[in-house]
């Protein structure tokens, strides 16, 4: 009667440590540029290696620019970090990524494309959407520094067992609504913090119909929901995905760890700490308002008013729509958009770029419209161009970027000023997460392409 | 900053919003540091509500509020969502918290304090909604942490709670050790795993 969650953390607790944590074996530790250089000062300064620099592979994608990677990085202060893991990776025999080599891209786009992560692993980086791996039915999550350079000390962390929860959703998805419309649905329900303290399996017939780019982004937004990570169990689509992938096992190993794999589900009579259930045909396409991802409501609907929300939550309620520039009850369709962003770890895959294409296909990019299309790795901006779908971008008047996490999170070139909205396909929207300033309107790929293409918020099943 | 912990007894700076995030703790452009320079995060603890695009203060900020200072940073449910950037914890720390009283807590960035010895807080809603009311009422009143009794007090009304701790965590703040002290002594039996 255990959870899938219990079967996967308990094979991995070296031991459970007195009246506190356990002592968890990690896989895979992943090191972007931005969270690791103090852990690595922290190994130094305790004059120790890595124990396991096999587990452990590091890129750079935060700072990175989204064009001229063949220059250097023109900021000095992201060159430093950037050149900073390079060092370290060296310093301390670690794989690396760099800008450029054909590996690149953002972390959790590159893992599960490489193969490098695979189900039933337990997978650590720093960063909050590591639940994303939990797509190929892995447990995976965010941690700080602290802890990374725990992992590259002793390839283990201490940590408290979260209880487990799982999200069902049956039903079959509407036309024009995708994971990402899943996932802020989720959130509007469960507010961003509805399932702190848990780890999320999502289960139910339209999860197990998502595609694998679809589950990477439903597993992505885990965290925003408070989660420390979420996961699906691995099946055909799962294998199907990883084999011939890098470094997914091959022949003989392929099938035995298939074997294995397909073991791996919680037992029909599992209990969970909490169970919840949606119904896929409740689902429109969403778009968020606000200043936290919890925000969000079908992009026909409306701004909630005052009374929608409870007591204690007014004070933020009012803050948010204030630094957004939305009245309490109104409508969002129509609204006047300046940016539009297709890329991140969340919205960063090739059925992302398919999606955004078949919405522009014969049409034109709006006037005054600053978009970014920014591919998840160069595999993705390979993919793109060998399906001709840079074709038809580029004859809508978009063009495609070099991979990087770009207009996510403003510590690259690609931010939005002061004031301007931005349909993103990205992850937060939180005050001052794409430039100071900036007013960030979560949505899917589609809803930004169909803002992309009028200028305005709109309904993408108008135009499919 | 390894410190160890006892009875904290301070007065309180208040943020009475629900959802403070880590983005808003310290912004993502302040994450290029390739140092853990605890000062210089502090410095931009919450920087853009503190501060103008032109670097004047905010005035009605709380830190920037003259009334306000201390030990303890008492802020409303949910505080650290989002960003599992430790920097925030940095920033706290080297602002010069020590602890983050809240009714809720995001779990990343709980850890992350614990790791950076800031102790959180967790209390109850009516006890925080009575802390907020006391500081504003009076913001000399002071809130009393006893950390090996795992007991907090509002040292203006008089009321307690238990808050919780686990023993192993207690034992790392009281006696400045951590995680990283610990797992390096743990190598057999990491080993002894992964021969199973």
């Amino acid at each position: 009667m255990n959870t899938l969650f219990d079967k996967i953390w308990d094979a991995h607790v070296v031991q459970h440590v007195d009246g506190g944590p356990d002592q968890l074996y990690i896989d895979r530790l992943y090191c972007h540029e931005v969270t690791s250089p103090q852990a690595f000062d922290g190994l130094r300064a305790r004059g120790i290696r890595c124990f396991r620099p096999e587990k452990i592979f590091c890129m750079p994608d935060h700072n990175t620019p989204t064009e001229g990677q063949d220059r250097p990085i023109e900021d000095p202060v992201s060159k430093k970090q950037v050149d900073a893991l390079a060092a370290n990776a060296a310093e301390f025999g670690l794989v690396h990524y760099g800008m450029m080599d054909p590996d690149n891209g953002i972390i959790h786009v590159v893992g599960p494309e490489k193969g490098l992560s695979l189900p039933g692993m337990t997978i650590v980086c720093g960063d909050s959407h590591t639940s994303t791996h939990g797509a190929v039915g892995a447990v995976a999550f965010g941690i700080g520094t602290s802890e990374v350079e725990m992992v590259l000390a002793s390839q283990c962390i201490l940590q408290q067992k979260p209880r487990s929860m799982r999200i069902r959703i049956e039903g079959k998805l509407g036309k024009g609504v995708t994971a990402k419309d899943m996932a802020l649905y989720l959130m509007s329900k469960l507010t961003t913090s509805g399932a702190t303290g848990y780890f999320v399996e999502y289960a139910g017939s339209a999860v197990r119909s998502l595609s694998m780019e679809g589950r990477l982004t439903l597993c992505n937004l885990s965290i925003e929901m408070g989660a420390r990570g979420g996961f699906i169990a691995p099946d055909e689509t799962t294998f199907a995905y990883l084999k011939g992938r890098d470094y997914a096992p091959e022949g003989e190993d392929w099938d035995k760890a298939v074997e294995a794999w397909k073991k791996l589900k919680s037992d029909d009579d599992a209990v969970f700490d909490r169970e919840v259930v949606y119904h896929a045909e409740d689902i429109r396409p969403m778009i968020t308002y606000g200043t936290n991802p919890g925000m969000g409501t079908a992009v026909d609907g409306t701004v909630p008013t005052l009374a929608d929300i409870p007591a204690e939550g007014r004070t933020s309620f009012g803050k948010a729509l204030n630094y957004m520039g939305f009245q309490p009850g109104e409508k969002l369709l129509g609204k006047p958009v300046d940016y539009v962003f297709l890329g991140a770890c969340t919205n960063g895959r090739i059925e992302d770029f398919r999606a955004f294409a078949s919405v522009v296909a014969g049409r034109r990019k709006a006037p005054g419209i600053v978009a970014w299309l920014v591919p998840g790795s160069w595999k993705v901006r390979r993919q793109i161009e060998e399906e001709g779908l840079d074709k038809v971008l580029e004859a809508a008047g978009f063009e495609i970027r070099q991979p990087g996490c770009s207009a996510c999170l403003a510590m690259n070139p690609d931010k939005v000023p002061a004031g301007k909205y931005c349909v993103s396909t990205s992850n937060r929207n939180f005050e001052g997460r794409q430039g100071p300033g900036s007013r960030t309107l979560l949505a899917s790929p589609l809803t930004a392409a169909a803002a992309a293409v009028t200028g305005v918020i709109t309904d993408p099943r108008e135009l499919l | 900053m390894k410190q160890k912990f006892n009875i904290i007894e301070s007065t309180c700076v208040p943020l009475p919003l629900e959802n403070v995030d880590t983005d808003q703790i310290i912004p993502a452009r302040f994450l290029k540091a390739t140092t853990r320079d605890e000062r210089f995060f502090g410095e931009n603890l919450f920087r853009d509500w503190r501060f103008g695009p032109d670097g004047t203060p905010v005035k009605d900020f709380v830190l920037n509020d003259p009334r306000y200072g201390g030990e303890i940073l008492v802020a409303g449910r949910n505080f650290g969502s989002g960003s599992s950037r430790e920097h925030a914890a940095w920033a706290i720390a080297g602002y010069g918290f020590k602890v983050v009283i809240s009714s809720f807590f995001a779990d990343i960035h709980k850890n992350n304090e614990l790791n950076n010895f800031v102790l959180p807080v967790v209390v109850s809603p009516a006890f925080l909604q009575e802390l907020f009311d006391t500081i504003a009422a009076d913001p000399s009143a002071k809130v009393r942490v006893d950390v090996p009794n795992q007991m907090v007090t509002n040292l203006t009304t008089g009321v307690s709670e238990p808050f919780e701790l686990n023993p192993y965590k207690k034992y790392c703040l009281v006696n400045a050790l951590d995680d990283i002290d610990y797992l390096l002594l743990q190598k057999e039996k990491i080993e002894a795993y992964e021969r199973k």
